[in-house]
């Protein structure tokens, strides 16, 4: 087993590396501030579309409010931060800590529905929480939160998606996570195996509504003003967009997903009408030719070439 | 012998029907127990109230002296019953050897902290489980075929590798729903002799349902046959074989 520690190790060497070249890349001036945002956007997707991937892909739950528990992180930060001067971790901290606490209240509830009716229910629910929050003055109501003080740095998104990354890859490599795919694989034989069904659905359901917290905190400090319209349900879709465009049960495909939606809506950012049709082209080839998503069950860290590349043996 | 399970006038009513009636049975603590009966007698509604998919109408379930009734099915698993499935219920998508790994999920001590940051007991018990389940592989001829997709397997390959999941999670009562069900007489009669050698190796009490009377008559000790619901004989296989009540509900009544 110690291989999976060198692997680990690995991925967070090429991790740091991979930071160092886009930081000295910003540092010397070579991104513009318009793709220095994608950047961070980039990051920021990441990680939603990887935890909404743990309760999608993983567990088989079916979520559509993932937009919802974001404006929640993104929320709890910014009064935080704003309001009462605290620094970014806090912010980040406590939003992780509502938007969890919030999605173990509606997870218990709700993931006694399966299906459709489940993706209805939480589609509900994620208009619920951006309503509520539209109706609260003092969070700005419908105009938006203004006045955020510009605290998401690169650095801060990168190792935070890092930390998510590694977070989701090893839980899902370990026996609760074990438990989480049995429940998508067959839910009754999962129950016979001695799963207690449950508790690892709403555990999965909490865990991805805590990181799309986190998110939510990183995305509102990125910007100065944050209003309930950017937690919709069309930004909700956009992220399960990524999740099956790179592979339901996927790490690497959630990466990939993440990069290639937000790349290409940043570089149509000039031709918004194209947009929305090339994604819906894209979705309908997607579907025709790969069901399963770029990467299906795929990682990259299991493919052949990487056992090459590292003359790794599983003995 | 201890006696390991008693049911005590178990029903189970759906609407107008009555499943199961007047259910009793008991099995002593290393006892191979065949539970034969007609189409639709209501043994897979027996095996469903066992192990806690159906709560019963009425009755009482006794395991190993404490009642499992009430239990969800995952609690009825760790206190120690584990089952097949007469249509197959593998883990389709996933690799033969995280169908047998998520088995040992009851087993498993480290927690959350300690499997997302891969420290205390996590690296240990992973080990071990893989360990474990390889073995258990091996006593199944699966080892070969660890790292196939569970659906990718033939026929006969996934009945065994529902046995060696159940195992997994290392019952003392193992409940097996036509394990034979489409395996042809060589299959059926390495099956025959599997099931005798785990039950000696592993110390389990065995209760199977099954259509294939060569192999019920051959491994069973006793054997309950249930009909309509209701149980109408018990007995060794040879008094089973000779029973005119069951000779009546298999052949038909003669005038």
């Amino acid at each position: 087993m110690n291989f999976l520690r060198r692997n680990d190790l690995i991925m967070l060497i090429f991790g740091i590396a991979l930071f160092a070249l886009l930081q000295g890349l910003i540092s010397a001036g070579a991104i513009s501030s318009f793709w220095q945002l994608n950047l961070l956007l980039i990051g920021i997707n990441v990680i939603m579309s990887v935890s909404l991937n743990l309760i999608n892909g993983y567990t088989g739950q079916f979520s559509l409010g993932h937009a919802g528990f974001m404006a929640v992180g993104a929320y709890v930060g910014v009064v935080l931060t704003t309001n009462f001067h605290l620094p970014l971790i806090v912010a980040l901290l406590a939003g992780a800590a509502g938007a969890g606490a919030l999605g173990f209240l509606i997870g218990l509830p709700t993931l006694r529905l399966r299906g459709d009716y489940l993706a209805i229910a939480t589609l509900g629910l994620g208009e619920i929480i951006r309503i509520v929050i539209m109706n609260i003055q003092y969070v700005g109501g419908a105009a938006g939160f203004k006045g955020i003080p510009h605290l998401t740095t690169f650095a801060w998104v990168f190792f935070v998606m890092l930390f998510t990354l590694f977070f989701i890859k090893n839980f899902v490599n370990s026996s609760h996570g074990r438990a989480c795919i049995a429940i998508r694989e067959n839910e009754i034989a999962a129950e016979a195996m001695g799963v207690n069904t449950t508790k690892y659905k709403v555990m999965a359901f909490t865990i991805g509504a805590a990181f799309a917290g986190v998110a939510g905190g990183l995305f509102a400090h990125s910007f100065y003003l944050i209003s309930p319209a950017s937690f919709t349900f069309m930004a909700s879709f956009n992220y399960l967009i990524m999740v099956v465009l790179g592979g339901l049960g996927s790490i690497t495909g959630s990466i990939a997903g993440a990069f290639v939606v937000t790349f290409i809506s940043a570089a149509l950012a000039n031709w918004p009408e194209f947009r929305m049709i090339i994604y819906a082209l894209a979705l309908i080839l997607l579907m025709f030719y790969r069901p399963q998503g770029l990467f299906g069950y795929m990682e990259i860290t299991n493919a052949k070439i990487f056992d090459k590349i590292l003359k790794r043996g599983r003995e | 012998m201890a006696e390991l399970l008693k049911t005590d006038n178990v029903s189970e009513v759906f609407g107008g029907l009555k499943a199961v009636a007047d259910f009793n049975v008991h099995i002593n603590q290393g006892e191979l127990v065949g539970l034969i009966g007609p189409n639709g007698a209501g043994k897979t509604t027996a095996f469903n109230l066992i192990t806690g998919v159906y709560q019963p109408t009425t009755g009482t379930i006794d395991f190993d002296g404490k009642s499992i009734v009430g239990l969800k099915p995952y609690q009825i698993t760790q206190r120690g019953i584990a089952r097949t499935f007469q249509n197959i219920r593998l883990f389709s998508e996933l690799s033969v050897l995280d169908n047998v790994k998520i088995a040992y999920h009851c087993h498993v001590k480290y927690g959350l902290l300690e499997s997302v940051l891969r420290m205390g007991r996590y690296m240990k018990e992973e080990e071990k489980i893989e360990e474990e389940s390889l073995k258990l592989l091996k006593i199944f001829k699966l080892e070969d075929k660890a790292g196939e997709q569970a659906k990718n397997l033939p026929y006969g390959a996934q009945r065994r590798l529902e046995i060696a999941r159940a195992l997994a999670a290392k019952p003392k009562l193992l409940l097996l729903d036509e394990p034979a069900a489409g395996m042809n007489p060589q299959e059926t009669n390495e099956l025959m002799e599997m099931i005798r050698w785990i039950r000696k190796k592993f110390g389990l009490t065995v209760l199977l349902i099954e259509h294939d009377m060569s192999l019920v008559m051959g491994i069973c000790e006793r054997i309950y046959v249930l009909e309509y619901g209701m149980i109408i004989a018990s007995g060794t296989p040879d008094e089973i074989k000779n029973d005119p009540e069951v000779i009546r509900a298999y052949l038909g009544a003669e005038n």
